[in-house]
């Protein structure tokens, strides 16, 4: 037989196993586990939250708030199905929350995840329909308040590029899905407190909150609210190299309109330059193109009766670049980048001046062209 | 209830797949949807606003009964209604009690022997079932399955945009309503980009990332959705504002209700109050 220390480890085992696998869901709480009374005072406790949200919105972005909430909701949306992983072995999903607190600020934010949150419920049963406040209240308002307000801690008077944003992203990731998960505990361990037969029997979910609250948080704290920390932190970074002026937006958010206009055509730029320092790796490849053949190489290549409009035009222009090469420089690599990157200012040059031409006088400014 | 959950052998090596594979299951579960709201079946032909505004009634009477039989026959109603509108009969069951064991089942399992009552069964382990342990769990499971039915039901004999018109009646403000058709719409478009990045990551790789590279690659991912996002909300501003848009929002609202739609509405409204009454 068992002796009680071994099925307390069983026990212990099992309910591990079973939060460890918990814990990779993020934590919409269905139907049936709230009673209605708990349900009604979440949403009595997410409606101001809910208007003064849209009214934050409207004022800072007016009409142009509108499909940019769309946009964001359904990216908060896709967020939420990506599995991801977590050093030792497991993957969980992120909520998304923390990356929109931080680039929309936390009343936007609060909206768009809310939106996020209700197509869940009702398109795919992930979250109940009478639970939506709660879990509101939990993944839309706890999550980038929290996170919004340690992120923003912790990036006072530092630049855009700085690296205490990202641990600020992180930390306020990890502590704002870590809170939201000891709501969420709090919210399932009263119920059977106060919802229950006349015999005790609880009518809804049926652990007390010396349960719940660490089958909630435990589980969060170890892999979910990494999860999100880390994908926050990830993602601020890869903004500061790829669109800086977004981590701006919470303060200025016109910057939002206006955030894919010059900020793409840098890494254009970028992407050019690279292939521009990449471009001796031309040289490696022997021989010329098939058909670039000049006198020389004809001959060589056995051709000894050469096309008399070939043998008179072939000396006719002199170029400054032959062969791509500017023999001064004394290193051809440095030449072949030297020719790359005159080709290309040359190239850029005449450009501009066209259009120049095609827009003077016509009244649309450069701005419009995007 | 969160389908997409991988077994923990394969979640390390298959990080990128699962998101791939989650995200291709919800564009057909999606399509999915769209078909049976196009079949003829009673659920189908009801005006939506009934729909909607019964659903929610049966979801509250569902959430406020202290009757394990109230719940029950709700259930069976659920089916018999889902039964009459063309949805296949293991559809729904499925959909439900497939994910359900998963999630909710294994939460409760503990509270059978922790919840203390008059013991039922005695097991092996020397671990005690109680009475109230089962009608909690009982309680759990069918309040559970029962609200996800009934969603399921109105989603999947509704197209979406069709809820959302019906929502409005409900008073739900307009630029709300406007933001979930955009989204739904988006999600579609996110979803592809989405998918369709992880594809091309996946075609350029041999062997295995380590987790943190995976983490990079998925971050790198999001990042470059989000920016995709940004950009696409202010080319749609800009198609919105060039075709007139200045703000204020107008919905059709196309619904007429009929005297079936009145029947319908009155059966389901006393079903809902019966329920509520009976399991008070």
């Amino acid at each position: 037989m068992f002796t009680q220390s071994k099925r307390v480890k069983l026990l212990v085992i099992y309910y591990g196993a079973l939060l460890l696998w918990l814990s990779t869901t993020a934590m919409h709480i269905p139907d049936g586990y709230l009673s209605p009374i708990t349900c009604l005072i979440m949403f009595l406790i997410a409606l101001p939250f809910w208007i003064i949200g849209i009214r934050k919105i409207r004022e800072k972005l007016n009409a142009r708030s509108v499909p940019l909430i769309a946009l964001l909701s359904a990216f908060s949306f896709v967020i939420m199905m990506f599995n991801f992983p977590i050093p030792g072995g497991t993957s969980a999903h992120a909520i998304g929350a923390t990356i929109a607190a931080i680039i929309l600020g936390p009343e936007p934010a609060t909206i768009v995840v809310s939106i996020a949150l209700l197509i869940q419920a009702l398109f795919f049963g992930d979250g109940g329909i009478t639970a939506y406040g709660a879990n509101c209240f939990n993944m839309a308002i706890a999550v980038p308040y929290i996170a919004y307000a340690i992120y923003s801690a912790f990036s006072k008077n530092q630049g855009l590029t700085s690296k205490r944003r990202l641990v600020g992203a992180f930390v306020g990731g990890w502590t704002g899905v870590t809170v939201a998960a000891f709501f969420a505990g709090v919210e399932f361990g009263i119920q059977p407190l106060l919802f229950k037969t006349v015999n005790g029997t609880p009518l809804y979910a049926p652990y007390p909150l010396s349960i719940s609250i660490p089958a909630m948080v435990i589980p969060h704290a170890l892999i979910a609210s990494v999860a999100e920390g880390i994908l926050a932190a990830l993602v601020v970074a890869y903004l500061q190299r790829s669109n800086i002026s977004v981590l701006e937006a919470a303060e200025k958010p016109a910057i939002l309109a206006e955030a894919s206009g010059m900020q793409k055509l840098r890494a254009l730029w970028v992407v050019l330059g690279v292939l521009i320092i990449a471009s001796p790796l031309g040289l490696l490849a022997p021989g010329t193109a098939w058909g670039e053949w000049g006198t020389q190489e004809l001959n060589s290549r056995g051709i000894t009766s050469i096309p008399i409009g070939l043998q008179k035009l072939s000396g006719l222009w002199g170029a400054p670049f032959a062969n791509y090469n500017l023999p001064a420089l004394g290193n051809v690599n440095l030449g072949y980048i030297f020719s790359a990157v005159t080709g290309i200012v040359i190239i850029a040059i005449v450009v501009w001046l066209f259009s120049m031409l095609l827009t003077a006088g016509s009244g649309v400014k450069k701005k419009d062209l995007g | 209830m969160e389908t997409t959950t991988s077994s923990s052998h394969s979640r390390r090596r298959n990080v990128l797949e699962h998101s791939l594979h989650g995200i291709t299951e919800t564009l057909e579960h999606a399509l999915f949807a769209e078909e049976i709201s196009a079949r003829a079946g009673l659920f189908q032909s009801l005006d939506a606003r009934v729909k909607v505004i019964s659903t929610l009634a049966l979801l509250i009477s569902v959430s406020f009964s202290r009757s394990l039989w109230v719940i029950a026959s709700i259930y069976l109603l659920t089916l018999f209604f889902a039964w009459t509108s063309a949805i296949p009969a293991d559809y729904l069951i499925k959909r439900v009690w497939l994910a359900l064991p998963f999630f909710t089942g294994l939460i409760v399992v503990p509270a059978l022997f922790i919840t203390p009552g008059p013991a039922l069964l005695h097991l092996p382990l020397g671990l005690v079932i109680t009475t109230t342990g089962v009608t909690t769990v009982l309680f759990l499971l069918l309040r559970v399955s029962t609200s996800v039915s009934l969603t399921l039901l109105l989603i999947l004999t509704t197209p979406w945009n069709t809820v959302l018109s019906a929502l409005s009646v409900l008073r739900l403000p307009d630029v709300l309503i406007l933001i979930l058709g955009m989204t739904y719409r988006y999600i579609y478009l996110l979803l592809h980009t989405a998918n369709d990045m992880f594809l091309s990551r996946k075609s350029r790789m041999v062997g295995h990332l380590s987790t943190s590279e995976n983490q990079r690659v998925l971050a790198a991912i999001s990042g470059a959705l989000l920016s995709k996002s940004l950009n696409l909300s202010s080319q749609i501003y800009l198609a919105m504002e060039s075709r007139g848009f200045r703000g204020s929002i107008i919905t059709l609202k196309p619904f007429k209700m009929k005297a079936k739609d009145w029947l319908w509405l009155a059966i389901f409204l006393g079903i809902a109050a019966l329920s509520i009454f009976l399991g008070r």
